[in-house]
Parts: C-alpha cells; structure tokens; sequence
C-alpha cells in the first residue's frame, strides 16, 4: 500500500471558527483499495477534516489534490460530482420523501424530462441491496423508519452516487450489531472493487477489523499515521491525548467521601433506546460530571431530569422522596428547584431578537411580579446583582441578546437560571464553542456554586473540563453508565478507555507498565 | 407486495379530502331541489374551480415550506387584464390568455426572487407584492367593468357533449400538463426536499433555490389561470379586495384540508383541489338547506377547525416533548 500513488491528498489544511482552530496545518493522503480510519477526540478535528473533503465547509488555507491535480469544491454536490461522498453523522435524508426519492435525491433517472420512478425504484432497490438492507421497503418515507434503519439507508443513498472515496462519519454508531456485520460485509467488497474508504469512529474494535491504515488526529493536526495493528489500544489513546492543558480550574475541595444525603437520585432510569437503567445521585456541594462520547445518551438524560421526555421508566428523587416532572416547568418550581442550561443556547437557551434584560428575566417572572405584574424595581435589582456576579458584558441592558459574543450569551442564559437560586443545576455541554477566558469564569461560577450548597450535573464532551470541574465523573456507553470515576481516578486515560468502552483491566496494566 | 399499504399512506391526505368532498357533495345533491343533474353539476364545478386553481398555486409554495399571501391578488390583477386583453378575433384572444398566463408567472417569479434571493420571510415578501399586485390591478380596473370573449368564456364555462362541466376538464388538463409534470421532475422533488429539510437537501445536493424558485413562478401561473376563469364566469375585471383577500385565505384553508401540512414537504395538489372543491360545498350545503346566508362562515369555520384537527393526533404519539417545537 505504502508504494501506491494516493488518490487524494490534503496539505497544510487550516480552518477557523472565531477564535477556534478546528484545523491547524492537517495532511491527509488516502489511496484507493484502502481502509483508512481517522482516529482522535472529541474536537480534534476529524469532523472539520471531512467537512473540507466533502465542500461542506471551505478551508481558509491548503490544497487539496485528486489524481495528482488541485481541487476546489464549492458545494456538497461538486465534490460528489469529483466522487467523494460522505456520510455523515447527522443525517442528511430527507424525512418526509421515500427511501427511493431519498436514494437518489442527488441524481434522479429521468425519462421526457420528469424523474423515471421506475428506474428510481431499480436503482434503489440495487442500492440497498448492495448495503446490505434489501429488507427496506422502498416506498416507505424516511421519517417512518427508525435510526438504524435510516443509516442503512444513508449507506445506500452513499453507495448509489457510485463514489471513489467513501467517507464514512461515526456511521455505525446508530446500528445494531446485526447491520454492523453487514455493513463491514459491504465495506470489505469495496475496498476489494478499488475504493478508497474513510472511516471514522470511536469503537477501537471496529478499526481494529476494518483498517488498513490509521491517522491521528489531535487539537487539529494530525499527530501520527501508522499501519494498521502496529500499534496497541495503549499507544492509541496515548496519541490521542498528549494535549496541553489550557484551562486553568478553581481547587476542588477535600471532601469525606458520602457526607451529604443525594439532593437529585436516579433509580434505574430508562428511556426508549436511549437510556438504559440509570442510576445516580448528586449530593449538595458536589459537582458530578457526565463524560463518555458523544450521544450516548447525555443529553436525553439531562432532558428527563427537566421533564421533557415522555414515557420514562424508573424513578426520579428530590431530597430522598420519588416525585414526577411533568414538565420544564415543574422542574423548576421551588420544591425542586431545577435548572437546565442547555446544549444550544440560540435555540434552547436564548430568544435572540429579545434585549438582554428580557432573557435574564424570562425563567424568574413569576418570583418578580405579583398579580401579574412586573416589579420592574425588583427586576432591575436582580439583574445587577447578577450581571456584576457574572461579569456580563454589554453594551446595555436593552439591547437584543443577539448582539452579544458567544461568551456573554452563555453567561445570560445562565444567570437567567442564577436568577432563580436553583437547588440542582443541569449544564449540557455549557462551555461549547466560547472563549477560553469565559471558560474559566464559568469554572469558577461552578464551584462556588456547589460551595454555596447546589447540586450539579455536568456534561461535557471536553475531557479536561471533566477532570478539572468534577468531584466525580459518570462515564455513559450505549444509554449506561460504565463506569464511574472519583477523585483522582479522573484521568485523561481513564475517561477515554471508558469512553471507547476497552477494557478497564488492560487500561489499568497499561497504566502500571509506563510508570 | 405491501406497495399498496404505502401508495395509500402516501395518499391519506388527498384520498381523506376526496372523501369529505364526496360526501358533502352527495348530501348536496340530493337534497338539492333539481337533484343530481348536469346542470348543478356545471354550476358547482364553475364556482368550485376558481378557488381549485388559486390552491393548487397555494400548494406548491406550502410544499416548500413557504407561505404566499399574494395568490388573491395575483388572481385579481390577471381578472382585470383579461378584462382588457381577452377579446376581438381569435388571434387578439390567444395572444390576450397567454399575456394573461405570462402576468402570473412574472408575478410569482417576483415573489420567488424576493423570498429566495433576497432571503425575505415568505409572509412579508407576498404580503408586500400581494398589496403592489392590487395597486396595478386598481390602477387596470378603478371600477368594474371591461368585456372578454364571449365565444371562448361561454365555451369553457358551458357543458361537453352535454354533461361534462367544461370547466372541470379544463382542471384536469392544468393538473396534468403543471401538476403532475412539476410533482415529477427534478425541480419538484428539490421543493418537496427543501420543504421537509433544508439542510438535508442542501447537504445532498439538491438545486434547492431552481425548485423554490419553480414552486413560487407556476404557483403564479395557478393563480392567473383561476383570474381567467374568474372572468369567463363574469365577463368583466374588478379589482375587488375583499374578494382576492378571501382567496387567499380560503387557498389556506383548502390546502390544509387536502392533507398539505404547512410545515412543508407533504401533500398534492390534488388534495389541494379536493380540499377546495370541499370548502365551496360547504357554503352551499347550507343553502339547499335554507339557513340564513349569515350562518355560512361560522358553519365554514367549524367544519375548517373540525378537519384540520385531524390531523393534530400525531402530537399524542411524541415522546420527547422537544419534538412538539420541531
């Protein structure tokens, strides 16, 4: 493999978000006939690499060259045309048309000039066949099928654009075991009929199987290539990590492990796939933190905390007594006391077009006014005490949140619960996407927050964060908790071998020879 | 195979249309005073397709996830320039309907240029061009009046070999050479798939803008064709706004009970067609049934609530409640 002219190469690739580099210099070469799996964190890249590769998002500098000549791609659809095409970890079907319509969206057959949906049918039919999933009907509309059956259509959707290089994005981490097999099935014949592959996960097993070749990606480059099955799971992670630590986080307090009685308790917590048989407790004072890839299940379980999901089983406790959270609503009344700052601030935490001064009132309205009315005095009061605590920068009170940086925006969605002096704070993923300044600042917030009597539960896709925040961390696999860390046992390493959910044992005889 | 299982979920929204129209039309008739004769038949087809072509236009921008508030008044504009145009020879009658029909589709390329390239919410771009059809058709009609050619008016309005509704055939033939074609091509199915998900669409490389763009120009040349008919049936142009304000709302209300959802993506314009023929029997059910003519939008109004709560079930069924705001 090594002597084969490469079919695609990405040199000095950089791309930017504000102040964020996603990308910092990256090469890529991918050949064809090959596996090629890209390996690394959460947030170290991967994503934005195959964003380029697929002219969803455009570098700021770098080349990228196919069959020896440069390319630019301006759109989705002109890298498919160069035959790259990915598939990619959200979904990109269109719920309300058929499986077919959804195949083959990008290049209808067409006979006098309308779609020919007897050729649609053939090729679609052809397509999953091909991937595996010939039990889909085609007929049926996307928005019908569940999760893994919509990927084992993405899959075809990707197969029927006859592609070159297929990148493969976290593909499988919505299917069964049973499609899996399949699907490896499909991914071993093309690499045998000449295609390239990209494929990314998280599961060391499945590139353990599939790869001929790994890179490493790390804080936007890539740190190593290597043959595949020349390096142990150990020496994986080691590459994976090795990052510096940015953030500077307030002292953890000593604490007697059990002293506190659990404020917020989970007694075998289920929710459709998604969570499964969860228990849990956070006690005042501690800060608990959430860890594990991506969409395990976090996020949904924060959600059933806030009363949002329907239909869940097991049990909820507040101060050791069962209760029901209807609602958001219910969440935070007083007997609870429950705050969500949620994932997405412009969506779920803020309404944008709205001044500041009306977000940061919105969650605590009804303590502010009576009978209805608004004490503007109290409000204005509230608000200044809670701008100066979080250190809000504004140009004014009544200015639309929209305005604010990124930072300053998170901040008001906070104070907005502040507001209310929540007993439980939920954080999901708070700290994404602001500035490292901010970061601290909302460290600092946290803690004295627990200090002054809260319970909290953290999630976080960035691990340092974890490590630096938390007096415990809950490590979620697959809708369960695998695992949970205390104290110093909150390492890097250790959150990532549960996260990619290896083996605890060989971790820990790793861990013991480097010492 | 189970393809008919899905043929018929594909066509729930249309076929439950076709359904409440029937019904409501077999009531009508048969407690009409002449009964189920050519004659009512035409009459009711005559009144029933105007308010069909002005939905079928409010279709297809609905399917995109749009709105267009215009339609009435792009109907209005293109009542009073027949009012004009339609007349004299047939050559001078031909050249009229296609400068009608060629009106209607710049009308609706203006509003799909505006929402699509100058990124305005549909509401406000058609609610804009809606009030600036109005003014020319005002400025084309200050008081009713004008003539058309009363050959081709009464040709179309009239009966084939004595029982067919002219007017009913001239629909099917635009469901046949617009509908079907659109709803088939490339540009069809890109309207449909920015509807339902833009992003996804986008990400898939599907011409999104051509088909909005598509779905806004023919919803125009809909729309025009209903103004010609309006004036076969009337042999003059008024620019009446209380009329092309109702059009509007009722092509709404129409689509909605032809199964189109307003969240884009879903539904037909045959649906739309049944939804609006529906919508018109209402209003006569009630006079076979000598209410007062005061009792007819309260009836409509409740029959409209009625329908379109049908489809509000699927709410029970969510699980995450995040999903009601979807």
């Amino acid at each position: 493999m090594d002597g084969a002219v490469p079919l695609f190469r990405m040199e000095g690739i950089s791309k930017r978000y504000g102040g964020v580099r996603a990308l910092e210099k990256a090469e890529l070469s991918v050949t064809s006939g090959s596996i090629h799996a890209i390996l690394g964190e959460n947030g170290a890249g991967k994503s934005t690499l195959i964003k380029v590769m697929a002219g969803v998002v455009a570098p700021d500098e770098g080349r990228m060259m196919l069959d020896g000549s440069e390319v630019t791609f301006a759109s989705p659809a002109a890298a498919n045309q160069a035959g790259i095409v990915c598939i990619f970890q959200e979904l990109s079907l269109v719920p309300e048309l058929s499986v077919a319509d959804n195949i083959v969206i990008s290049d209808p057959p067409k006979r006098f000039g309308m779609i020919d949906r007897k050729a649609q049918r053939r090729i679609a039919e052809e397509a999953l066949a091909r991937a595996g999933a010939a039990d889909i009907h085609p007929r049926a509309l996307v928005k019908d099928l569940p999760l893994s059956r919509r990927q084992m259509v993405e899959i075809a959707k990707a197969l029927a654009r006859k592609p070159r290089i297929l990148i493969l994005d976290e593909a499988t981490s919505a299917l069964t075991a049973a499609d899996v097999a399949k699907i490896f099935g499909v991914l071993k014949r093309l690499r045998s009929e000449g295609l390239a592959l990209l494929y990314i996960s998280h599961r060391m097993n499945e590139i353990a199987e599939l790869a001929d070749q790994c890179t490493v990606f790390r804080n936007g480059r890539n740190v190593a290539s290597y043959v595949a099955g020349t390096k142990s799971d150990n020496e994986v992670v080691e590459l994976m990590i090795g990052r510096e630590y940015s953030h500077i986080f307030p002292p953890k307090p000593v604490r007697a492990p059990a002293t506190a009685a659990p404020v917020l308790e989970a007694r075998k917590l289920s929710w459709t796939d998604r969570l499964d048989n969860i228990s849990l407790t956070v006690a005042a004072g501690e800060v608990v933190g959430l860890g594990g890839l991506d969409g395990q299940g976090q996020r949904e379980l924060l959600l059933a905390f806030f009363g949002v999901l329907r239909g869940l089983s097991g049990q909820i406790l507040i101060d050791g007594k069962p209760v029901t959270i209807a609602s958001p609503a219910a969440a935070r009344d007083d007997r609870i006391g429950m705050a969500l700052i949620p994932e997405d601030r412009k969506t779920e935490g803020l309404m944008l077009p709205m001044t500041v001064r009306e977000n940061l009132s919105f969650a605590a309205l009804d303590r502010l006014s009576k009978a209805g009315i608004i004490d503007r005095a109290a409000e204005q009061r509230l608000i200044d005490d809670m701008v100066g605590l979080l250190a809000i920068k504004t140009a004014g009170l009544d200015i639309p949140v929209g305005a604010l940086s990124g930072g300053n925006q998170q901040k008001v969605v906070i104070a907005k619960w502040l507001m209310r002096q929540p007993r439980i704070i939920l954080l999901n993923d708070p700290t994404r996407g602001i500035d490292v300044g901010t970061k601290q600042e909302l460290y600092q917030l946290m803690r004295k927050l627990a200090d002054q009597g809260a319970a909290i539960l953290f999630y976080s896709t960035d691990y340092d964060e974890l490590i630096g925040c938390c007096d415990r961390v809950l490590v979620l696999y697959d809708g369960a908790v695998k695992r949970e860390l205390v104290g110093a046992e909150i390492t890097e390493r250790a959150l990532i071998a549960s996260a990619l959910n290896i083996h605890g044992e060989e971790m820990h005889a790793g861990q013991g020879a480097d010492a | 195979m189970r393809d008919w299982r899905y043929w018929l979920a594909e066509q729930r929204g249309t076929l439950l249309a076709f359904g409440i129209f029937i019904m409501m039309f077999i009531i009508y008739t048969s407690n009409h005073p002449a009964g189920f004769t050519a004659n009512v038949v035409q009459t009711a087809s005559n009144k029933g397709v105007l308010l069909a072509f002005v939905a079928m236009a409010q279709t297809l921008v609905v399917i995109t996830a749009g709105i267009d508030l215009s339609v009435g008044m792009i109907f209005l504009l293109t009542n009073c320039l027949a009012s004009w145009l339609v007349i004299g020879t047939g050559i001078e009658t031909a050249f009229g309907v296609f400068a009608v029909l060629g009106t209607g589709l710049l009308c609706g390329a203006i509003n799909g240029a505006i929402v699509i390239y100058g990124r305005l919410q549909p509401i406000v771009a058609t609610i804009a061009t809606g009030a600036v059809y109005f003014g020319i058709a005002l400025l084309l009609r200050p008081f009713p009046g004008g003539s058309v050619n009363e050959d081709l008016a009464d040709a179309l309005t009239g009966r084939l070999f004595g029982v067919v509704p002219a007017s009913l055939v001239v629909l099917m033939a635009v469901v046949l050479v617009v509908w079907v074609p659109f709803s088939r091509s490339v540009l069809g199915r890109a309207a449909y798939a920015a509807g339902s998900s833009e992003m996804a669409a986008y990400m898939s490389g599907v011409p999104i803008r051509r088909g909005k763009f598509a779905a806004y120009a023919l919803a125009g040349l809909l729309a025009a064709i209903g103004g010609l008919f309006l004036t076969f049936f009337t042999y003059t142009g008024e620019a009446a706004y209380a009329s092309g304000n109702a059009y509007t709302l009722f092509s709404i209300a129409a689509v909605v009970l032809g199964g189109v959802s307003l969240f884009g993506g879903k539904g037909s314009a045959i649906g739309a067609i049944f939804g609006a023929l529906a919508f018109r029997t209402i209003g006569d059910l009630l006079f076979v049934f000598d209410f007062d003519p005061l009792w007819q939008p309260l009836f409509q109004g409740v029959i409209l609530l009625i329908a379109v709560s049908l489809g509000a079930f699927a709410l029970f069924r969510v699980r995450n409640r995040l999903e009601w705001f979807l």
